[in-house]
């Protein structure tokens, strides 16, 4: 072994690392408001480290709101936000920075960049980054292209001529670019035919499982929540009620009980009882 | 600190693993595994006992390099001491992806001469040319129906672009015209003073304001505030697919879009000039009073002894032509918005750079025109 002076490692892993017991993202009493109306009122909400965490609720019960508070994109009227054990309002700006490269996200229309090509779109975060000559660039781009099962052809395509599905696949390999331990998905399976969809649930129980990835996914894509989800987070009211599903299924609030038992949800419960363990998408 | 050690053990291999191997180490990492000597066979054994923070781009680099290194001679890769446990799925990926590059077919570009780039451009001008020559008979259509049927030209619609091009431009556009006249002024008693001959300053700037100026510095202000938003707006909508929707509920864009923009920007930079033409005039007024100590009622005889009747309808006549212009291009660059935010920027930029070249032309062809009729 060779040692070397003056070889600092260059900067310290971007999650610190957390007693495994501590939640990964945690909200407490978050109220959000818009003018005179009140989205969240004192909503609490835990994600557990290596757990998929669906997020539900009626149209405007302000899903992308919290996901937008606890990205830092908006600043709640009360409540803390705190990721990987830390109050993001307490951060310096670096310490935001460098928050935000340890978590992943993709937006519900993908939010690719549409001038730069698929490969630039995952090249952009690792640029950003740090310096990487261009032919470890192009490994990486190749390497998060495979994770998501997209084809090595694709890097050179730009957004607009790829199909919805693919869209949804890249914005994940550019949210993968940086290894995260957190992942944020914004409707990752609206917009796809069932075929695509099934695949995306396939694609992200295997990542969870080969990355170890904790994901908290906004969705109401009842299938997706019924194979892929751990625990499912219910906005009623400008609160969140978190369960299992077994645990929601049995609730008696009017809202969920309506979520949970309408003839679609049965459907898919129906499905996702008799479909087999997953294969890779 | 090297973040690995290779070791030569007979006709076997070992690698030490050791220290940082985050994604954050990857530049040092692949500086030496770059070093790695050339062809090995045999068995290799990596030991990631003493790793730290194990990447999953790092891994990546370190099997794709082996299989460099190796891949051809066979070379057989154990991996020991608690490895990380994304290396199985690391190395089933990377078989795939190796398997599927024997067919990725590489496009070899071709060299480009002077002559066949000439030839393209030549026939993209002409296709261009004549698109935006059937985008005007699409317009004229409109118009054309508009007489039968005066419903289709949006009253309401067009009543708001007068609003947004013309009322709320007047500001900008009386202080520009006021000021380049007094500039005119300025310049023109400078030079003519020394002929004695400073009451002609009324003669040079009457007629530069009402023929040219007036008109001009209009239409290039509103292309650069409305030619280009015209663009923005309606590439933005192309973007949304909002015109695909227009379409497909059987609604004709360009009686909605384009239409209202054309015909609120013909009404409006008429009304714009004559305010040009009033502010450019008040301007050479104040200058030949407080310069020249020429009084007003004495500038205002000078001035209808130095226009004829036509100088004034000279420049209004040129109005409405460079407003269809700025309208048409700032439209018809939106409409070819595709695919990127980015094809926004440049086509917007190149719908004000167009409009101000093509009013520029105009109004040369009409110099010339006037010239020969004598106007």
């Amino acid at each position: 072994m060779e040692l070397q002076a003056g070889m600092e490692p260059r900067d310290a892993a971007p999650h610190a690392p957390l007693p495994s017991d501590e939640p990964v993202v945690r909200v407490r009493g978050l109220v959000s408001r818009f003018g005179t109306q009140v989205v969240h009122d004192g909503l609490s909400f835990e994600v557990r480290r290596n757990e998929i965490m669906g997020v539900v609720g009626g149209s405007g019960a302000g899903k992308s709101v919290l996901l937008h508070t606890i990205l830092g994109l908006r600043e709640p009227q009360a409540g803390t936000v705190e990721v990987f054990g830390r109050d993001i309002r307490e951060l310096s700006p670096a310490e935001r920075l460098a928050m935000a490269r340890a978590y992943g996200v993709t937006f519900q229309s993908g939010a690719l960049v549409s001038s730069l090509s698929v490969a630039e779109n995952i090249q952009l975060p690792l640029r950003e980054a740090y310096t990487l000559l261009e032919s470890v660039l192009d490994d990486l781009v190749q390497l998060n292209l495979s994770l998501v099962g997209l084809a090595p052809d694709v890097a050179g395509k730009y957004p607009a001529q790829l199909s919805g599905g693919m869209v949804k696949r890249a914005a994940l390999a550019r949210a993968l670019s940086l290894e995260p331990k957190l992942l944020f998905l914004d409707e990752p399976t609206s917009g796809l035919d069932p075929i695509s969809a099934a695949d995306f649930d396939a694609l992200l129980l295997y990542l969870h499982g080969e990355l170890k990835l904790t994901v908290v996914m906004i969705t109401h894509d009842l299938d997706s929540l019924f194979r892929t989800c751990d625990r499912v987070s219910v906005i009623v009211d400008g609160r969140m009620v978190t369960d299992t599903l077994p645990g929601l299924l049995k609730s008696t609030n009017p809202w969920i009980h309506e979520y949970f038992h309408g003839p679609r949800a049965r459907a898919a419960e129906q499905a996702a009882a008799l479909a087999p363990e997953a294969p890779r998408g | 600190m090297d973040a690995l050690a290779l070791h030569r053990d007979g006709e076997s291999w070992r690698i030490d693993l050791q220290g940082d191997w985050s994604l954050a180490a990857l530049p040092q990492i692949d500086l030496q595994l770059e070093r790695l000597p050339g062809p090995m066979s045999g068995t290799l054994v990596c030991d990631w006992s003493r790793v730290e923070h194990p990447g999953i781009g790092t891994v990546w680099a370190l099997l794709t390099r082996l299989s460099e290194v190796g891949g051809a001679q066979g070379l057989v890769v154990r991996h020991e001491g608690d490895p990380p446990h994304t290396v199985p799925l690391l190395q089933k990926l990377h078989l795939e992806l190796c398997t599927a590059h024997g067919t990725r077919a590489v496009a070899v570009p071709t060299e480009e001469g002077f002559v066949e780039n000439l030839g393209r451009w030549t026939v993209l001008q002409g296709t261009e040319a004549g698109r935006l020559l059937g985008f005007f008979g699409r317009i004229a259509a409109v118009l054309g129906g508009g007489f039968r049927r005066p419903s289709a030209l949006r009253f309401s619609s067009v009543v708001r672009h007068v609003q947004e091009t013309g009322v709320s431009a007047i500001p900008i556009v009386s202080l520009i015209a006021f000021l380049i006249s007094v500039v005119v002024a300025y310049l023109g008693a400078q030079q003519l003073a020394k002929f004695g001959a400073t009451i002609f300053v009324v003669d040079l700037v009457t007629i530069a304001v009402l023929r040219e100026m007036g008109v001009l510095l209009t239409a290039i202000i509103v292309a650069g505030r409305s030619g280009s938003a015209f663009a923005a707006e309606i590439g933005v909508m192309q973007l949304n697919e909002e015109i695909d929707a227009l379409r497909a509920m059987g609604m004709n864009p360009i009686e909605l879009l384009v239409v209202p923009r054309v015909l609120g920007l013909i009404i409006a930079l008429p009304c714009l000039t004559i305010i040009a033409d009033a502010m450019g005039l008040a301007g050479g007024g104040l200058l030949c009073l407080v310069q020249l100590h020429i009084p007003p009622a004495q500038f205002i005889v000078r001035l209808r002894e130095a226009l004829s009747p036509t100088t004034f309808w000279a420049g209004l006549v040129k109005a409405p032509v460079f407003a269809l212009l700025i309208s048409m291009v700032g439209a018809y660059r939106g409409m070819q918005v595709r695919d990127s935010a980015r094809e926004l920027g440049r086509l917007t930029t190149m719908a004000v750079v167009q409009s101000i070249f093509l009013v520029i032309l105009a109004d040369a062809f009409f110099a010339v025109l006037f010239e020969q009729i004598d106007f």
